[in-house]
């Protein structure tokens, strides 16, 4: 779709707000709805339209496949340390109140953290996916046109 | 929906049904608007409309775009099934408590405690996020993991897209071998 000069323009004026929504979804989420599964779903679907419009390598470029795969457990594991912590500063394991010296803050913080957890793996998830899948696509092509 | 099911049904063509279960999915959402449930919404309009459909054309991309033509015994004991699950189910929903019944279970267990005690206990406006996050962190991290498991699935079935790159390389090792 590369030669579609309204597709490309208008997809160049987009990303850049779907990201900035992607992030805003993901930080206001205890105020309004949203949160990590949506934000990480709308930043990736940023990433996706970019792919889609001028092609799955220059993803690539944008967001290596070695750093999707180092942020893919990051986020789980963000989210696993944080009930952690609960269990080192003496309570249960995902118990927010003791994180910090009021619990309803503790509660604020362990929120905005697993949600962080959630967003960076529910995004870079779904543009692993999105690219495995596109790549492979692109290397049958030539093979097809081969035959 | 109805119409837009019975299209996905009677289609042949895949492109079409993929396009028709997006429009599904966001039909879907624009009922969960209406049922005030937006946080669902907002999920459904991003995952179900969207890249579900995108992953749906990728996967059409690597296969094939037209259905098999399907044998007449299978549609005949595909449609028993299928409408046999269907009654079994319309069965089910006649226990169901009437739609907005405030007696109805679903109202009355936990429900009531989260709404009055959350903006106390966590301090956050949204309680969905704080039902989700706190009262069901233990869920939640469930739910990260079956996203972390599908995705480290795929890359260890798809690979990591390197193989153009080794491929070659193999061939001028075999190539500077035999030489």
């Amino acid at each position: 779709m590369k030669e579609k000069i309204i597709l490309r323009v208008i997809s160049k004026f987009l990303i850049p707000y779907i990201l900035l929504f992607g992030l805003y979804v993901q930080w206001h989420g205890d105020f309004g709805p949203g949160g990590g599964f949506q934000a990480g779903v709308i930043f990736a679907s940023g990433f996706i339209l970019y792919g889609l419009i001028f092609g799955v390598s220059n993803v690539r470029t944008a967001v290596p496949s070695a750093a999707t795969r180092i942020l893919l457990p990051l986020g789980v594991l963000g989210y696993g340390l944080v009930g952690v912590m609960g269990i080192f500063k003496g309570g249960n394991f995902l118990d927010y109140n003791v994180l910090a010296a009021a619990p309803t803050g503790g509660q604020h913080l362990g929120i905005i953290l697993i949600e962080l957890g959630v967003g960076v793996t529910v995004a870079t998830a779904m543009i692993t996916i999105f690219s495995t899948f596109a790549s492979r696509a692109e290397l049958q092509k030539p093979r097809d046109e081969e035959r | 929906m109805t119409f837009t099911g019975l299209a996905i049904a009677l289609l042949h063509n895949l492109f079409a049904v993929v396009m028709l279960s997006s429009i599904f999915s966001l039909l879907g959402a624009a009922v969960y608007v209406a049922l005030d449930a937006v946080d669902v919404a907002f999920t459904e309009a991003a995952v179900g409309a969207g890249i579900a459909t995108v992953l749906m054309l990728g996967t059409l991309a690597l296969t094939t775009s037209d259905e098999k033509p399907a044998r007449p015994l299978q549609v005949l004991s595909a449609l028993i099934v299928v409408t046999g699950t269907g009654m079994v189910l319309i069965y089910g929903t006649l226990d169901m408590p009437d739609f907005g019944d405030p007696a109805a279970p679903i109202h009355n267990h936990v429900a009531p405690r989260y709404l009055g005690a959350s903006g106390e206990e966590i301090g956050i406006p949204n309680v969905v996020t704080s039902v989700l996050a706190s009262y069901r962190g233990y869920d939640t991290l469930g739910e990260v993991f079956v996203v972390f498991t599908a995705a480290a699935g795929v890359l260890a079935i798809l690979g990591r897209g390197r193989r153009p790159k080794r491929r070659p390389k193999r061939k001028q090792n075999m190539k500077e071998i035999s030489s």
